[in-house]
């Protein structure tokens, strides 16, 4: 089965379920959400709203298939053809996240033991960029999120919260993805680097890219966000 | 043209092991595609190195069956060829790292005939060439090269493993399989040799099956992971999301008694 998207839709959210069920806690099942639909279109910038605990991030992870949606389905224009995140083998799931789908996670979870340059410049070399281009330009995206160039060689492991969330976000922005999942990017960020991602995301929306971000920050909202979707209503009740 | 990227390398079908009486692994089912890394974890006894060996030609599967994409002739019945056939298969196109480096090295000769052993074994007669692929084998694996004529059995158990993985290596395998290739070595040992495994077979885009107790190993390594309890698959799907949202109880068990990696 092939399905098919609007010219300009990049990811299509259909009757999506998610839900939870606890097994080893009595079996408690946590209802996060249920025929949820959404769309984003190229160059938009889609901002997910609702109260903690409303399913903003169980939402993000199931458009990434990082979270198993109980039905429904999630359509990602990937290059010249349109996949069903939820129907597609784990192999093809990969694809797409290699080439077409960035996810900026709230927390860095990286390789153990990889300098921190090898780390934002792997993601380039494996898609075939030149390895002294790809290093350049992870070079110029960690310059301008200002992790000091000593840290560099080090694995990321033992920086502050602040430089290891800069980190996660240089390994998305070095490449330019058509669609971008970003949760809570700019969360333990200070002014200065909160106004930089600010600006990169801005960069990529104005590029074309799909946007769909969790932001806590309301000047960060305003100045990314093109429309909003309120998980609050399809909160079912447990 | 014996099929392109997106065929499976591997097709297992409704594969079943009874030892006796006694139930091995029941009715499990998966393609594993080129370049593909398969995690499989489950307790001890549930089957993970039953599985292993019936998809890797060493144990006759009581019943299903196990299909190889071969280069020349395209996806081939492992239990249907010839003996002799599937010997070389395994000696050419697969490789088997097991967990005690015993039972995949010959302890009689020394490490770079190890290695060097495999190229004769697949025709290559060339004195000089052999030597010098296995000279390039061990130093990949960062062996010390004035240990080069050295029986394995004078090695650390660190240096066992790549040795082995050398040995399987030289002949430029398509699939690896390896049964807890990890365990029973010091942790920074362990970190070691997993970063060697993740970058080799990546590099080489190999098709690979671990078997392992270790979630962090999964985590690392593999694309796809396998869930195995009492001989059956419980679950199966890309490894983080089997980790971070699990669907069968064992499996949430399973994750909730680790420390998040
Ligand atoms: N892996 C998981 N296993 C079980 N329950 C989960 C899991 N992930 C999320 N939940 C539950 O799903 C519900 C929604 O959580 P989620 O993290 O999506 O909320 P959120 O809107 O992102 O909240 P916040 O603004 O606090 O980050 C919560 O009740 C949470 O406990
Ligand atoms: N040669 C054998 N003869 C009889 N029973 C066997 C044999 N090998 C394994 N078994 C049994 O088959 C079941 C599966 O064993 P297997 O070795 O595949 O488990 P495993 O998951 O690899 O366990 P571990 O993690 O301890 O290595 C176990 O109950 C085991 O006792
Ligand atoms: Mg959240
Ligand atoms: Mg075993």
């Amino acid at each position: 089965m092939t399905s098919t998207l609007e010219a300009d839709v990049m990811l299509r959210a259909e009757r999506l379920a998610k839900s939870f069920v606890l097994h080893n806690q009595g079996g408690v099942t946590i209802n996060v959400f249920d025929g949820l639909d959404l769309e984003v279109r190229r160059g938009e910038c889609l901002i997910l709203a609702g109260p903690s605990g409303a399913g903003k991030s169980s939402l993000l992870r199931s458009l990434y298939a990082n979270y198993k949606p109980q039905s429904g389905s999630v359509l990602v224009r990937h290059e010249d053809r349109v996949v069903d995140l939820c129907a597609a083998e784990p192999y093809e799931v990969l694809e797409v996240r290699r080439r077409t789908l960035g996810y900026v996670s709230q927390f860095l979870r990286v390789i153990p033991r990889v300098p921190t340059i090898d780390l934002v410049t792997e993601p380039l070399t494996t898609r075939g960029v030149d390895p002294a281009e790809a290093r350049e330009r992870a070079g110029t995206l960690l310059t301008r999120l200002r992790i000091p160039e000593a840290l560099w060689r080090l694995p990321p492991a033992t920086f502050s919260g602040g430089e290891q969330q800069r980190v996660n976000i240089a390994m998305t922005f070095v490449q330019d993805y058509p669609i971008l999942l970003l949760d809570e990017p700019t969360a333990s960020l200070d002014v200065d680097n909160r106004r930089t991602v600010t600006d990169l995301i801005t960069e990529a929306h104005e590029a074309g890219a799909a946007i769909v971000g969790i932001f806590h920050d309301a000047e960060v909202r305003a100045a990314v966000g093109t429309r909003s979707y309120d998980l609050s209503a399809n909160r079912q009740a447990a | 043209m014996t099929g392109s990227v997106r065929d499976p390398l591997l097709q297992v079908r409704d594969l079943t092991h009874h030892y006796g009486r006694h139930l091995g692994c029941r009715d499990v089912s998966f393609d594993l595609h080129p370049g593909e890394i398969l995690g499989i974890v489950g307790e001890s006894g549930s089957g993970k190195t039953t599985l292993l060996k019936c998809v890797s030609g060493q144990l006759q599967p009581t019943d299903g069956s196990v299909s190889y994409r071969t280069r020349d002739l395209g996806p081939v019945d492992v239990y249907g060829m010839s003996e002799a056939r599937r010997r070389l298969l395994m000696r050419t196109d697969w490789g088997i790292v097991y967990q005690n480096a015993r039972d995949g090295l010959r302890m009689k000769v020394s490490a770079g005939a190890n290695v060097g052993e495999r190229l004769m074994a697949i025709g290559d007669r060339h004195y000089g060439h052999i030597r010098s692929e296995a000279v390039d084998w061990l130093e990949r694996v960062e062996m010390d090269m004035g240990r080069i004529d050295d029986m394995p059995g004078t090695f650390s158990g660190g240096m066992q493993q790549r040795l082995q993985i050398a040995r399987n290596l030289v002949t430029k395998p398509r699939l690896v399989f390896m049964d807890e290739p990890t365990s029973g070595l010091d942790v920074s040992v362990q970190a070691r040799l997993l970063d060697l495994i993740r970058g080799l077979v990546g590099s080489l885009g190999i098709a690979c099956i671990v078997v392992t107790h270790d979630l962090g190993v999964v985590r690392l390594l593999s694309h796809r992971l396998m869930v195995m309890k009492g001989g059956q698959v419980v679950e199966h799907g890309l490894t983080d999301q089997v980790l971070d949202d699990p669907q069968h109880p064992y499996t949430q068990l399973l994750v909730s008694s680790i420390l998040p990696v």
